[in-house]
């Protein structure tokens, strides 16, 4: 299974004919709102059956079996599955090719996070043309939301990361530390790890845009608000301030490890026990498996500690959907193709191959819930993740420019970590900075 | 007769002045294009005549890393070609045992890819799994930490020396090796000394290598770009998005996606490098052939 959720280093370069094509619609925030339904079911089905080609962009390995099946199932449509880079590098090319009007894909994997910035420019497709909107039950509610902005849908979920805790039982045993349910509790527990044994830490953390987001997410924090082209950024709400203050304090007792996300010494740290928990999306397990063989056995899935004792809170951190460029000739088909790989078998398919689903169907079948994972003590981890999904915190919404906010968060919410300044002062001068790029690109920002 | 004369002038450089409109030219003219106009999300181009120019000249980002790669240049150019001087001179003094190894050890460090170099070097530098960790350990001390933000352009230093040293080291031996050894020959005999040698004709003979081995220096300065980048995966805190102006371009064009803004920062900086290396030529040759 992918990586979905990594630093966001590498960024989306719009290219600048891009704008300069689909810019004479983008000053019209809301005009017409969502579009009615045009092409129905009927005409979904006759394209299928019609057969015709399909090139899908995509870095998501269980997709490969996807398309196999659909192509087994509709002999007549060829489909190409293309890996153009992970992440931002297939987003850079994809804006180019939207540019250029030549080789697009029909389908291309997106990002939450990074959905917005394309549907903004409107350069993938309102799915509401062929009545996605009635699919809304299909999906749980977090990654619906994460799809949809002012009744258009932009895509379709095939993955979600509600979040969860992942801990080392072996470390928190043998320091009797008892898993924390709330933050407060969480930081008391990071503080007698780390006292037991100066080389522990309960997590590491030197800084991440998507953790510290999903962290005011959960505790109710909207620091964002969009309404088409109006953007607010405001990190002084409740949400952000129970956040600030409270990881402040791990900051301030320097009981965060300092070890880079993603690294050799990251996954070492997983593996030996000194990193001993993450809260972090429902996608973690198979990454753990293969990246900290040395701990196998040992982790074990725990509900997210919460803001409030007894709180039943979430949020998202990663995921990723599938969308269609509105550029490309042949939607109506492309959109078969999304409907099969998002929903029914294909969603299926993907999570036997250890997707995590954004499905309900999937997302409450036996055989998912009961699956037990060996690298977790044969826990019955999905469970934990399943019922974290159903209590995602709603209305939270990203930047139209995330990625770029979120790769100057270094610059300053970062300089916290090193004990310059405080989160407070870091995530005012991150406010500023996103609100000075928001107006220097033409958004109203407040 | 004068019309053919003039063809055939042609004919040899045409070759050459086509390449170099295409490779050279074409690009700095259309960033030059690029920088008079601005790309919005919303809202789209629009020409902004010199905007963006003003923009950038009081930019305080900009200014913060072009002060950054100044005072890298007054202080790492030095100490990397002193040091590269130093071993160019030991190699040529004759006097030194192996000194075929020397010059390939010393030069290697610049075949090694710069990507691969500062992954390593990063590694080295690591307090917890890396060798300032190990020393911290088995010595019981705390050494400064090379990757936090004191110390990082310092870190960075290291390395570009680490790199650059023995590229230099041959730019100066290879000065050394064209000195007539007459000039040797008639030191011995009125008396001279190893060091005054070096001062009364090594010295002098290194000037322009010396010159031309300062001018890639500070074109390397102003350019600084790999080592940032790179560590900046180790020590995110620590290398802002504008740690040098090639760092603050890059962020530009491709995570803020301005493009324009990102050419303007391009061309002042390659204007600001031109005049710093011709300024530094004029100087330094004055009064040499």
């Amino acid at each position: 299974m992918m990586i979905t959720r990594r630093r966001a280093l590498v960024g989306a370069a719009l290219s600048i004919t891009l704008l300069a094509t689909g810019c004479s619609n983008a000053d019209d925030p809301e005009a017409g709102g969502a579009a009615a339904t045009t092409v129905s079911d009927a005409d979904v089905q006759a394209a299928l059956t019609a057969g015709g080609e399909l090139t899908v962009w995509a870095w998501d390995t269980t997709l490969t079996k996807v398309v196999a099946d659909f192509q087994v199932k509709y002999p007549k449509v060829k489909v190409k599955l293309v890996n153009a880079g992970q992440g931002n590098d297939q987003y850079t090319a994809l804006q180019n090719a939207i540019a250029a009007g030549t080789g697009l894909p029909d389908v291309a994997q997106i990002e939450y996070y990074a959905l917005p910035q394309f549907a903004l420019v409107k350069s993938v497709a309102d799915l509401n043309t062929y009545g996605a909107a009635s699919l809304e039950s299909t999906f749980t509610k977090g990654t619906w939301n994460a799809v949809r902005s002012s009744g258009k849908i932009y895509g379709f979920p095939i993955d979600s990361g509600p979040m969860a805790l992942f801990y080392n039982k072996e470390v928190f045993d043998k320091h009797q530390i008892a898993v924390p349910t709330t933050w407060e509790e969480y930081a008391a527990a990071a503080e007698k790890l780390h006292k037991a044994d100066a080389k522990s830490y309960i997590t590491s953390d030197s800084g991440d845009a998507g953790f510290t987001t999903s962290l005011i997410w959960q505790a109710g924090g909207k620091p964002y608000t969009v309404k088409g082209t109006d953007v607010t950024v405001n990190f002084a709400d409740a949400g952000t301030q129970k956040f600030a203050a409270q990881w402040q304090k791990l900051i301030d007792g320097k009981l965060l490890s300092p070890v880079v996300g993603w690294t050799d010494e990251w996954y070492k740290g997983l593996g030996d026990g000194t990193i001993a928990s993450l809260v972090t999306g429902a996608w973690m397990p198979s990454n753990l498996e293969s990246g900290a063989k040395a701990a196998n056995g040992k982790w074990r899935v725990a509900p997210m500690p919460q803001w409030e004792a007894g709180g039943k809170s979430t949020a998202e951190n990663g995921g990723s959907s599938l969308a269609i460029p509105d550029k490309s000739t042949n939607k109506t088909l492309a959109y078969g193709f999304l409907k099969y790989a998002a929903i029914g078998e294909g969603a299926k398919s993907r999570v036997d191959n250890g997707a995590f689903p954004a499905t309900n169907a999937e997302l409450n079948a036996p055989e998912f819930l009961s699956k037990e994972f060996p690298y977790f003590g044969g826990q019955k981890v999905n469970e934990v993740l399943a019922a974290s999904a159903g209590q995602v915190v709603s209305g939270w919404s990203y930047l139209p420019f995330q990625v770029y906010a979120n790769s100057i968060y270094g610059d300053t919410v970062g300089k916290a970590y090193i004990g310059q300044g405080t989160l407070q002062d870091g995530l005012k001068s991150w406010q500023e900075a996103s609100v000075k790029y928001g107006q220097e690109q033409g958004f109203t920002v407040k | 007769m004068v019309t053919r004369r003039s063809w055939i002038g042609w004919q040899f450089t045409g070759p050459f002045l086509a390449v170099f409109a295409l490779v050279f030219l074409a690009p700095i003219g259309y960033s030059a294009y690029l920088s008079v106009f601005r790309t919005r999300l919303v809202g789209g181009t629009s020409f902004v005549g010199l905007e963006n120019y003003t923009k950038a000249l009081s930019d305080p980002q900009f200014w913060e890393a072009l002060s950054r790669v100044t005072l890298f240049l007054a202080v790492q150019v030095p100490i990397m070609l002193g040091l590269a001087l130093l071993v160019a001179l030991a190699i040529d003094s004759g006097r030194l045992y192996g000194s075929g190894f020397f010059r390939v050890a010393i030069f290697l460090p610049y075949a090694v890819p710069a990507v691969v170099g500062c992954l390593m070097w990063g590694f080295l530098y690591s307090t917890r799994f890396g060798l300032v960790g190990n020393l911290n350990e088995a010595f019981g001390v705390t050494l400064p930490e090379p990757l936090s933000p004191d110390h990082i352009l310092t870190s960075i230093g290291n390395i570009v020396t680490w790199e650059f040293i023995g590229y230099n080291m041959l730019i100066l031996y290879s000065g050394l090796r064209v000195v007539d050894t007459a000039l040797y020959e008639a030191a011995a005999i009125d008396g001279a000394g190893q060091f005054r040698i070096i001062r009364a004709i090594k010295l002098p003979a290194l000037r322009g290598p010396l010159v031309v081995a300062t001018i890639f220096s500070i074109v390397g300065s102003f350019q600084l770009f790999n080592e940032p980048q790179i560590l900046d995966s180790l020590a995110p805190n620590s290398i802002t998005t504008y740690f040098t102006p090639n760092v603050y371009a890059f962020q530009l064009s491709f995570l803020g996606q301005q493009i324009n803004y990102s050419a303007t920062i391009a061309l002042i900086m390659g204007v600001a490098t031109m005049i710093v290396a011709y300024v530094f030529q004029r100087r330094s040759l004055k009064g040499v052939a």
